[in-house]
């Protein structure tokens, strides 16, 4: 049933760009899906362990900057009169590097907060962002600063024996985006139903248990924050390849809070949860855009949001969830996936 | 009493928060397979001593040894993978979590494995995943909440809560249990169970430290019990000794007991 229910949205998902031919829908459905797949990173951290990363977007510029600048090369002096001379490689090694570079940003930024956690692992992310941000805008031999990084290559397959295949139009990277999609997905899916998924829970429901139990919280956590930075990095470099010019602005909050809009409203701590909001508040601008002026449309967004806390105060995903699907036997209505807070503070 | 040896020394033990002083002095052993209780009136630093014990706690002096090992300076989960682990005497459980679910996370220990193979979903990992979910219903099982497996732990009576948490410390693989107050909220009935589990678990090797204010359970359970009162160790004994100890008498009952 489940698996059923898998196939047919994978290939509904997958059969979009063979009946959808609106390249400016096209479009916004690829940039929402890269924002949904930095949205499912997010509620790794957010859904799964309790930490929120108020800077989650830094992650993803990391990524879209390293993946550029791999890419594109660069030429930069360093100080004591060194310079460090880059050659353009494959955007497909920047995509790579983009998931590593992100990933150590991650872990780093995870050991320096994890050991004081809650409110200080929320300062440590929106300061990290911020720097990140800065670096950006002021280190302009490397960035380009306010000027952006242009002509960003898009990203080629190596196809062994036939040469490379560079994915140029919407359909192209629609299957990309959808493929990275499908791949961090089950990574996430994998994870939290392991081991390693459960002692992330133990540790979001009781600490204290949990470690006496032998669960050993930094090592846990910093491996939350490692593949979720490294996912955020992933859909980074998607991004920058996919727009082909990126500048400071990547980094700003604003898109940090998209992303937690997403995951909010779609269900933290489930699965599906940050596709079905990351689908609904990437794709509201476009059904807004023949009714609404832009500045209209933030308002409309903040409506919507109350609007679905509102009627299903745990996100659409979990709520829907508790209310539709019959538990065991006796067993209080709580989804299997639903692991809120809210849900700690009324024991069923 | 046969000479035992020693699992667990506690060495002049203290614990100070500013000037109040929790504990002042404490030591005493527990031998290998023995049941041993701590008692004494509420305030006494009985749980302080087991959050010492466990890791949650640094003393202010003196330090507590396990099988050789000084636990000083140990975070909790290392000291949990020296086989020491405790029960809590309130939010013992997962409350989110159906009660086979807490069992899988308190198999922790058991089911390391590494990342790539559970990502990868590698033979490896899935027959670890295949043995936790054998052992999770086993230790249900031997708990006796087969009915209430696939509840959530924080709907279950306060009762089978302790249930739960008991077989959360058994899943950790203990070679010694610290049990904090583990029969309170009980009745006579369940508490009555709750013995002849302490037991079995001693019969299977386990050591046991109890902190409990049931007297007869106490009394009953004990191979040998240390009264604290005031941070202080005021007796030690077997039950027999303890129960006729004046100092015991005085510190539960107060002094001149004609008065109170």
């Amino acid at each position: 049933m489940r698996a059923a229910v898998t196939i047919l949205v994978v290939a509904a998902l997958a059969s979009v760009p063979l009946w959808l031919r609106d390249p400016y829908l096209l479009n916004a459905l690829i940039t929402t899906g890269i924002f949904v797949v930095g949205a499912m990173s997010l509620n790794l951290l957010l859904g799964f362990t309790g930490q929120l990363s108020l800077g989650h977007i830094a992650f993803f510029g990391i990524g879209a900057y390293v993946s550029a600048l791999t890419s594109l090369g660069f030429d930069v002096g360093l100080p004591g009169g060194v310079r460090l001379v880059h050659a353009p490689w494959p955007p497909i090694a920047g995509f790579l590097l983009a998931i590593l570079v992100a990933g150590l940003c991650g872990y780093f930024v995870g050991l320096l907060s994890f050991r004081v956690r809650g409110a200080y692992f929320v300062i440590v992310t929106i300061s990290f962002a911020e720097v990140v941000r800065l670096v950006a805008l002021n280190w302009v031999e490397l960035t380009q600063g306010p000027l952006a990084l242009t002509n960003i290559p898009s990203i080629a397959l190596p196809l062994p024996g036939i040469g490379e295949l560079t994915l140029r139009t919407k359909m192209q990277n629609y299957y990309l985006v959808l493929v990275v999609a499908l791949v961090a997905y089950l990574l996430i899916a994998r994870l939290v139903h392991s081991h390693f998924g459960r002692a992330m829970r133990g540790l979001m429901e009781n600490e204290t248990l949990a470690v006496s139990v032998g669960i050993d919280v930094t090592r846990t956590l910093t491996l939350a924050a490692v593949i979720s930075a490294a996912i955020a990095g992933a859909a980074g470099s998607l991004y920058a390849h996919y727009i082909r010019i990126i500048d400071p602005e990547v980094f700003a909050f604003i898109n940090t809070v998209t992303m937690v809009i997403m995951v909010i409203s779609g269900g933290k701590g489930s699965l599906a949860g940050p596709v079905i909001g990351g689908l609904i508040f990437g794709l509201l601008p476009v059904a807004l855009r023949p009714v609404m002026a832009p500045e209209a449309q933030w308002i409309a967004y903040g409506g919507v949001l109350i609007a679905i806390l509102f009627v299903l105060p745990r996100g659409i995903v979990p709520s829907l969830a508790q209310r539709f699907i019959r538990p065991r036997s006796g067993a209080p209505a709580l989804a299997p996936v639903a692991l809120t807070e809210t849900g700690a503070k009324e024991p069923a | 009493m046969t000479a035992r040896s020693i699992a667990m020394n506690i060495e002049q033990v203290a614990v100070r928060f500013g000037g109040l002083v929790a504990i002042s002095d404490m030591s005493f052993t527990v031998g290998e397979g023995e049941i041993v209780s701590l008692i004494g009136p509420n305030g006494a630093g009985k749980t302080t001593a087991f959050n010492v014990m466990t890791g949650f706690l640094t003393p202010s002096a003196g330090q507590v040894t396990y099988q050789g090992t000084t636990l000083t300076g140990l975070k909790p989960h290392e000291i949990a993978d020296l086989g020491l682990i405790r029960t809590f005497q309130r939010t013992g459980v997962f409350p989110n979590d159906t009660v086979y679910d807490n069992l899988l996370i308190g198999l922790h220990r058991q089911g390391r494995v590494r990342l790539l193979d559970a990502i990868l979903g590698l033979p490896g990992a899935r027959a670890s995943e295949r043995r936790l979910r054998q052992r999770a219903s086993e230790l249900i099982e031997w708990v006796g909440l087969e009915r209430r497996a696939h509840d959530a732990a924080g709907s279950l009576s306060y009762g089978e809560q302790r249930l739960v948490g008991v077989a959360l410390a058994l899943a950790a693989e203990p070679s010694m249990l610290l049990l904090d107050e583990p029969v309170s909220g009980m009745n006579a009935s369940e508490t009555h169970r709750f013995v002849e589990l302490i037991r079995s678990i001693r019969d299977r090797g386990i050591t046991i430290l109890l902190v409990e204010h049931d007297m007869p359970m106490v009394m009953t359970v004990s191979d040998r019990i240390v009264v604290l009162n005031y941070g202080r160790i005021i007796a030690e004994g077997t039950p027999d000794v303890i129960r006729n100890d004046p100092a015991v008498i005085e510190a539960y009952l107060g002094h001149g007991a004609g008065r109170a």
